[in-house]
Parts: C-alpha cells; sequence; structure tokens
C-alpha cells in the first residue's frame, strides 16, 4: 500500500443504462508509470468505465481517486485538466484539415500558431513519431492518425493515459512503434490503461491486466506469466472451444477467378485496383491481409458487383460474372458480406427477419412473384439464430438491438446458410467478443470443407494465419505474391502490408534481434 | 447620358445583390456549422415586416434594422429548438419556417401594405455620394458596405480565427467535436442565430431600401437563391459575393430590358432567368460529386445528439 505509487483509484464505480448494468461495483488501482491492461468482451463494460474516467461520462456511484485525492471528473476537459489523456478508437479528427488543425482544435487554450508549432515539433522528435503536421488528414494513413490524437494527449502532459483498442488498424510494425512510444512515456511516469483483444499484445506490453465480464471485475492477473487460454478463458467465463479444422485438405479447382481486375474509384481518397489477379478454390481459405485502406473495399465492391467490372475479369466456376449486379451474383452462387454490419450488411431498423430477405431472396426463394413470402422469411431468420446462437428475442427483433458481435454473427449465417459456392467476408470477427469470433471462425472452415471458396478479408494476422491456407497481401491497390501461411513469417506480411513489394527472395534480416 | 445610366444599373445590381449577399453570409455560417436551414426565405420575411413596422412606428429607419435582425433571431431560435435541441429532420423544419414566416408576415404586414418608409441616407456625403462617377463607390447607405465587410469578415474569422476553427469542426464531424470537449448544440445555436440576424437584415433591406414599402411576399423568392448561392460558391464567402453580384445583373438587366422597352426575350422569360440560373448551378455542383461532396461540411443537416 505504498500511497505514493498509486496514481488512479477506482472504488465501486457503478453505472446503470437502462436495465442494463453496464459496470457493478468496479475497483481497480494503477500505479505510476504503470502499463495496465483492462481486458474484456464486447460489452464488458471497458469503454464505460473509461469513459467514466475520462469524464466522457458519469458513474451513478463509487469513488475515483487520482493521485490520491477524490475527484470528480464532470468533463474531458476536467479530466485533461486532471493529466488525463484518451485516444479513443474512433478517432476524433477532422479530415478536410490539416494535421497542426486538428492539434489546435484539441487544446483547451487557444495558443499561437507558431508556438504550437514548436511545441508538436519537439514532441514529434522527443518521441521519434513520423508525422507531417501540414498535411491534410485525409491523405493519412491510419497509423499517422492515430499519432495525432498521441500527440494532443501528449501536449497536455499527462499523467495517464487511456488507450481504446489502439492496434486494430495499425500494421505489426507500426504496432510496434506504437508500443515503443507508450513503453517511453511509462518509463517517464505515466500510467498507461490499455483496453484491447488481443492478448498477444497485452501479453508483450503490459504488466498487470483486470479483466471485465459483463460489468463486473472478474480477474487481475500478470499477462506475461498467464497463458493467452487462460486470459481469454476469465474473459469468456466459459471454456474455450478449440477451432477444428480437418487436417490435410486438398483444394479443388478455381471457383472465383479474378483476372487482371483494375478498377478506378470516385471516392476522392479511395484506392485504385491495378491488375488484381488471383484464384479461390473450393474448399480453401484464402485469406487477403493489409493495412484498411489499401483497396480491401474497392476490392470487395467489385466483387459484390456494387462496381462494376469488365464481364471477364471475375469469372464464377468458369462463367464471366464481372458485369452483373449482385443479385445475379448471389444466386449464383457468390455471396460478399461487407465490413460494416449496420448500414450495409444489415439495416439497422429492419427487424431480422427482413434483413435476411436483403441477401438471401434469390437462393432461399423468399419472394414469389414480387411478394414476400413471410413464413419462409421468418423460418430463414429462426433458422440463423438457432444454427448461429445468435442472442436475441426474436426474428421480430430490430438488427439495431442486437450487439455487434450477435448481429455479426447473425449476417455471417445468413450467408453461409445459403451454402454460397463463393463467400467473400470483410474483418468478419472485427470488435466481436471472443466467443463469437471462434463461432463465426468455425462456421468459415466447415464452410470451406463442405467444398465453398471462402475469401476472408482481414487486418488480424493471427485471424489469418490461423484460418488461410494462402494468403495474398494487399497494399496501395496491388496483390503481393501468394503466400503460403504454413511457409510465411509475420515479418515478411508486415513488410508486405507496409509496401515492401518483395518479388522473389524473402528478407533474411530480422528487424527485432537486438531484443 | 449614356453613361449616367450605365452608373445606375451598376449601382442598382449592388442594391439588388445587398441582401441576397447578406442572406447567403449568414447561412453560409450556418452550414459551416453543419446546419441546413431552409427557411432562409422565411426568416427574411419576418425580418422584411417586423423591420418595416418598426421603422413605419418610430420614423426611425436604423431602428427598423435593427428590429429586423432581432426578428431573424427569434425566426430562427424558433428552427434551433426543433431542429438542434428536439432534433427534428432539418429540411423540413426549414420548409415549415418558410412556410411561417410567409403566413406570419402577409398577417403582420396587412396593415401596412401601401405605406412608405425613408430609406436610409447613403453613408458618405453629398460631394461624394452625389458625385456623378464616384457614387458608383460612395453613393450606398450603410448597409450595403456592412455586406462586404462581413463577406472580409467571415472568411477571416473561419479561417483565421479559433472559434472559427472550431465552428468548421462542428460542421465537419459533430461527433469529434463532441468528443473533444465542444458543445455542438450550443455552436450551432449560434450559427444558426447569426443565420437568422443576417436574413432579417436581407429581408428588411427589401422594405427600407429597395421598395421602400410594404408588399406581400417583398422578397419575391430570394432567400432561395442565397441557398442556392451558398452551394455554388462552395461556402466560400468571396465565391459568395460574386455569385450574389452575378445574379444581381441578371436581375437588373431584367428591370432595365423592361423598362427600356427592349424585348429580346419576353419579360417572364428573363423574370425566370435567376431562378433558372440557380437550378442549373446546382445541377452543376450535383455533377461533380465527388467536389461537391468535398466542399460541403460533412455534417450538414445531420442532426446531432450527445451521447448517441
Amino acid at each position: 500500500m505504498a500511497e505514493a505509487t498509486t496514481r488512479l483509484e477506482l472504488e465501486g464505480i457503478t453505472k446503470r443504462f437502462g436495465e442494463v448494468l453496464a459496470n457493478d461495483k468496479v475497483s481497480l488501482v494503477a500505479r505510476k508509470g504503470e502499463i495496465k491492461a483492462l481486458i474484456g468482451e464486447n460489452g464488458a463494460g471497458k469503454s464505460t468505465l473509461v469513459k467514466i474516467i475520462y469524464g466522457v461520462q458519469q458513474a451513478d456511484a463509487g469513488e475515483m481517486r487520482f493521485e490520491g485525492a477524490p475527484v470528480v471528473v464532470s468533463s474531458p476537459r476536467a479530466a485533461r485538466r486532471l493529466g488525463i489523456g484518451m485516444v479513443f478508437q474512433h478517432f476524433s479528427l477532422f479530415e478536410p484539415m490539416t494535421v497542426l488543425e486538428n492539434i489546435a482544435i484539441g487544446m483547451d487554450q487557444a495558443l499561437d500558431r507558431r508556438k504550437l508549432e514548436r511545441e508538436v515539433t519537439s514532441i514529434l522528435a522527443a518521441y521519434a513519431l513520423p508525422l507531417d503536421i501540414h498535411r491534410h488528414v485525409d491523405t493519412l494513413s491510419v497509423g499517422e492518425r492515430q499519432r495525432i490524437e498521441i500527440v494532443r494527449c501528449l501536449l497536455h502532459r499527462p499523467k495517464l493515459l487511456i488507450m481504446d483498442e489502439p492496434t486494430s488498424v495499425l500494421t505489426p510494425q507500426e504496432a510496434d512503434q506504437l508500443f515503443d512510444t507508450l513503453r517511453k512515456l511509462a518509463t517517464e511516469g505515466c500510467t498507461i490503461l490499455y483496453i484491447s483483444h488481443k492478448l498477444d499484445e497485452i501479453r508483450a506490453l503490459c504488466e498487470s491486466a483486470t479483466i471485465l465480464r459483463s460489468g463486473r471485475v472478474v480477474g487481475e492477473c500478470d499477462p506475461r506469466v498467464e497463458t493467452q487460454r487462460r486470459i481469454a478463458e476469465m474473459m469468456i467465463g466459459a471454456e474455450l472451444a478449440n477451432i477444428e479444422r480437418a487436417p490435410g485438405r486438398t483444394p479443388g479447382g478455381a471457383r472465383l477467378l479474378v483476372e487482371r481486375l483494375s478498377v478506378d474509384t470516385d471516392e476522392a481518397f479511395g484506392t485504385e485496383l491495378e491488375e488484381i489477379s488471383f484464384a479461390a478454390r473450393a474448399g480453401e481459405i484464402l485469406g487477403l491481409a493489409g493495412v484498411a485502406g489499401n483497396g480491401q473495399k474497392e476490392l470487395m465492391l467489385a466483387l459484390s458487383g456494387e462496381t462494376a467490372a469488365p464481364a471477364g475479369a471475375i469469372r464464377l466456376d468458369g462463367s464471366a460474372i464481372g458485369n452483373l449486379p449482385p443479385p445475379a451474383r448471389r444466386k449464383r452462387g457468390l455471396c460478399v458480406l461487407p465490413e460494416e454490419r449496420n448500414g450495409h450488411a444489415a439495416v439497422a431498423s429492419f427487424s431480422l427477419a427482413e434483413n435476411t430477405l436483403l441477401t438471401a431472396r434469390e437462393r432461399k426463394h423468399l419472394t414469389a412473384n414480387g411478394v414476400i413470402k413471410t413464413s419462409a422469411l421468418h423460418d430463414y431468420a429462426r433458422r440463423v439464430i438457432a444454427a448461429f446462437k445468435v442472442a436475441t428475442t426474436s426474428e421480430e427483433a430490430p438488427a439495431r438491438s442486437l450487439s455487434g458481435g450477435n448481429l455479426q454473427k447473425f449476417v455471417v449465417g445468413r450467408e453461409i446458410l445459403q451454402e454460397p459456392l463463393v463467400l467473400v467476408v470483410d474483418q468478419p470477427t472485427w470488435g466481436v467478443d471472443a466467443g463469437a469470433a471462434a463461432a463465426i471462425r468455425q462456421a468459415l472452415i466447415d464452410l470451406a470443407a463442405r467444398g465453398s471458396a471462402v475469401i476472408l478479408v482481414s487486418q488480424d494476422l493471427d485471424e489469418l494465419l490461423s484460418l488461410c491456407d494462402r494468403l495474398y497481401v494487399m497494399n496501395e491497390g496491388r496483390l503481393s505474391r501468394p503466400l503460403t501461411v504454413a511457409e510465411v513469417s509475420i515479418e515478411e506480411i508486415g513488410l508486405l502490408m507496409g509496401g515492401v513489394h518483395g518479388q522473389a527472395e524473402p528478407t533474411h534480416t530480422r528487424a527485432g534481434d537486438a531484443d | 447620358m449614356n453613361f449616367d445610366i450605365a452608373i445606375s444599373i451598376v449601382m442598382t445590381l449592388v442594391v439588388a445583390a445587398t441582401p441576397i449577399l447578406l442572406a447567403g453570409l449568414g447561412e453560409l455560417i450556418a452550414e459551416k456549422s453543419g446546419v441546413l436551414n431552409l427557411g432562409v426565405e422565411g426568416m427574411m420575411l419576418v425580418g422584411a415586416v417586423a423591420g418595416f413596422i418598426a421603422a413605419s412606428l418610430t420614423g426611425f429607419t436604423p431602428f427598423g434594422y435593427a428590429v429586423a435582425a432581432l426578428a431573424g433571431i427569434c425566426a430562427s431560435l424558433l428552427f434551433g429548438v426543433l431542429a438542434l435541441t428536439l432534433g427534428s429532420n432539418q429540411v423540413a423544419t426549414g420548409l415549415a419556417l418558410t412556410i411561417f414566416g410567409t403566413g406570419l408576415s402577409s398577417l403582420a404586414g396587412a396593415g401596412f401594405v401601401g405605406t412608405t418608409i425613408t430609406r436610409l441616407p447613403a453613408l458618405f456625403p453629398p460631394t461624394l455620394a452625389g458625385h456623378p462617377l464616384l457614387r458608383l463607390v460612395f453613393g450606398y447607405d450603410v448597409i450595403v458596405y456592412l455586406s462586404i465587410a462581413l463577406t472580409f469578415a467571415a472568411t477571416w474569422f473561419l479561417n483565421h480565427t479559433r472559434l472559427g476553427l472550431i465552428l468548421r469542426s462542428v460542421g465537419e464531424s459533430d461527433a469529434s467535436a463532441h468528443a473533444i470537449g465542444y458543445p455542438v448544440t450550443t455552436i450551432r445555436y449560434g450559427a444558426v442565430a447569426f443565420g437568422g440576424a443576417l436574413a432579417g437584415l436581407a429581408g428588411a433591406y427589401y422594405s427600407l431600401a429597395v421598395t421602400p414599402m410594404w408588399a406581400d411576399r417583398i422578397t419575391a423568392g430570394r432567400g432561395w437563391i442565397a441557398l442556392a448561392l451558398v452551394v455554388f460558391s462552395s461556402w466560400r464567402p468571396w465565391r459568395l459575393l460574386l455569385g450574389a453580384y452575378i445574379f444581381g445583373a441578371v436581375m437588373t438587366l431584367e428591370l432595365y430590358s423592361k423598362a427600356a422597352g427592349f424585348a429580346l426575350l419576353p419579360p417572364e422569360m428573363l423574370a425566370m432567368l435567376p431562378y433558372l440560373a440557380t437550378v442549373a448551378a446546382l445541377a452543376v455542383i450535383a455533377m461533380r460529386p465527388s467536389r461537391g461532396r468535398l466542399d460541403a461540411p460533412r455534417c450538414l443537416g445531420k442532426p446531432f445528439r450527445a451521447g448517441a
């Protein structure tokens, strides 16, 4: 109980939203210079807890002490005044403005432009953060955008820095760079509260972890000594199911053949696809790795039929479908599930049953002569709910009432139960809790085992490496050479993601030899 | 003699452009904060009638302008309560405000139809304002100079002040601005009220300067032109000024050709021109979707709810 080294203490923090108890008597202690992980499934209450610490929300009960003194943090501004900074998962950035303007907006007091520029430059230099402060935010990578948020915090000289899922969109190299920055901050005495799903990261970075489940603290551990599996099980409160895959699958012929697919983009900051060619074979899971914004979205649109392509550029079981609209492609057996659950894969205000109609109409014959077959619709929705253990009141519930993980299970199930010949999924487990993610992954493996081709677009390398047979890396609208998962290293993928187009020989020099 | 007419034409043009510029500037600021207030025409009419009544009852025209600005603010706050506090659809609310303003001004102005008031004098002394040539520059009332000064001020405010930066940030990403800790709704109220004040002034310019008398629907749809000009100008004050003067020129051309019995086009066609040009401008902008989208504040017209 060394009082002097305690920075943040929470005692009995409780927060209720209507019926839901988001935080139930949460207590937590963080020391000076400690990097502490806060882990838990989606909806476990991590975000609510840090929002309370940062003053975005107010606790209904409980006490918070900062540097030993009880505090009431009524707003983010008050939090910043105490020395609490936070980098949100969703950045608070203004795209048409420059980096410097964005930083100026984040300041609580007006600061002379030149003085601000000097301070920012010195912080960038001190923490070795590469960032051009005069560029417009639209032109920056996600990693660079995150650095703006970090600089905003560092300008306030924080004593406590909260990071909410900071690496979900970074390349491994960018993540390593972030960890270096965080470690340097910690050695300077700054306490870091680190929220993440990625247990390997937490084990590499954090010295202690608090595990939340259903709003309650269910355990504390030292992630450096605990196994990932053990932590994951504490998180979901049950034994984790092993992902089962039949060993030694031999893929069949090409189901989906993409040949020299080039797509121009209308989007101001979209990525143009340049001569993308690949084949997805029956029975295999083909991975597309890459940092977001390198053409994945454009490729998804071209595959789904939302943007047109030359007929011959995309072939499904031999027939040219590149110029067909989405319903015709689905009818033939190419199902594409976009990344955004609410608004793209599902209509938030529609019921689950109505949402099945959006993509399963053709293959499941949910309409007859333009009239919806209501009972067929409900049957299908109920089958999806049962098969994928979707937690919902009924198939009448609107899509928006489901948690992210549950809705994701539903939309994945909606596609898989159509038995597509080819299924393309974009980030199917992003922001989904461990239990749901495992179920979704298993479903993809099973679908491939039944002879479909599955194309998995993901930024989660662990996921790609554990599921895929082969993978390509996307960078600036181009594909790398195909990589066989069994033979590839994380470093190599990371370099390809960063744009080093390794043509023939892989790099043998290892980046991290020193440590 | 011809020279005199040319000068008069230009001066008429400036007078015709001024209320459009004023109303447009107000709307530009409101839209930069992310609020699409289609009630410009209604706020102008409320300002026009309130200003006219105040001026004719007191016989003091400047007081009329002050009341007009206040009336415009009141009308805009009505919009604010509905659209910003209660989160109603901005397009529908703006349209309702225009209909309401039109009716209210007809009702309130019914007893004043045909009464006249005195215009504001030229700002500069008669040696300048009455000079055959210099009146081109010095021959206007204070509102004309105010509108130009406000164009300067708006540009400077948006690009070089911290408050301007915050206002733009609220219009570009309300959620981000809220997360950083800016009072999104309060800032939008301010911008909407500013828009209301300028719309009120613009309306009063019709009833107190352009035609210094009260007539029903005196603004004749110019509020819509101001709205279109904001888009046409890509939310830049100087382009708005240019656009307003171009529209002023078209309207003046219509007026003079009618007076001169000069009939290249039937007068009805000429009267249509500004509105046709508005439609054309909007169509041109819509044809360049990515550019247009880039220029528009990204949260334009989107209701904001804290904590959502």
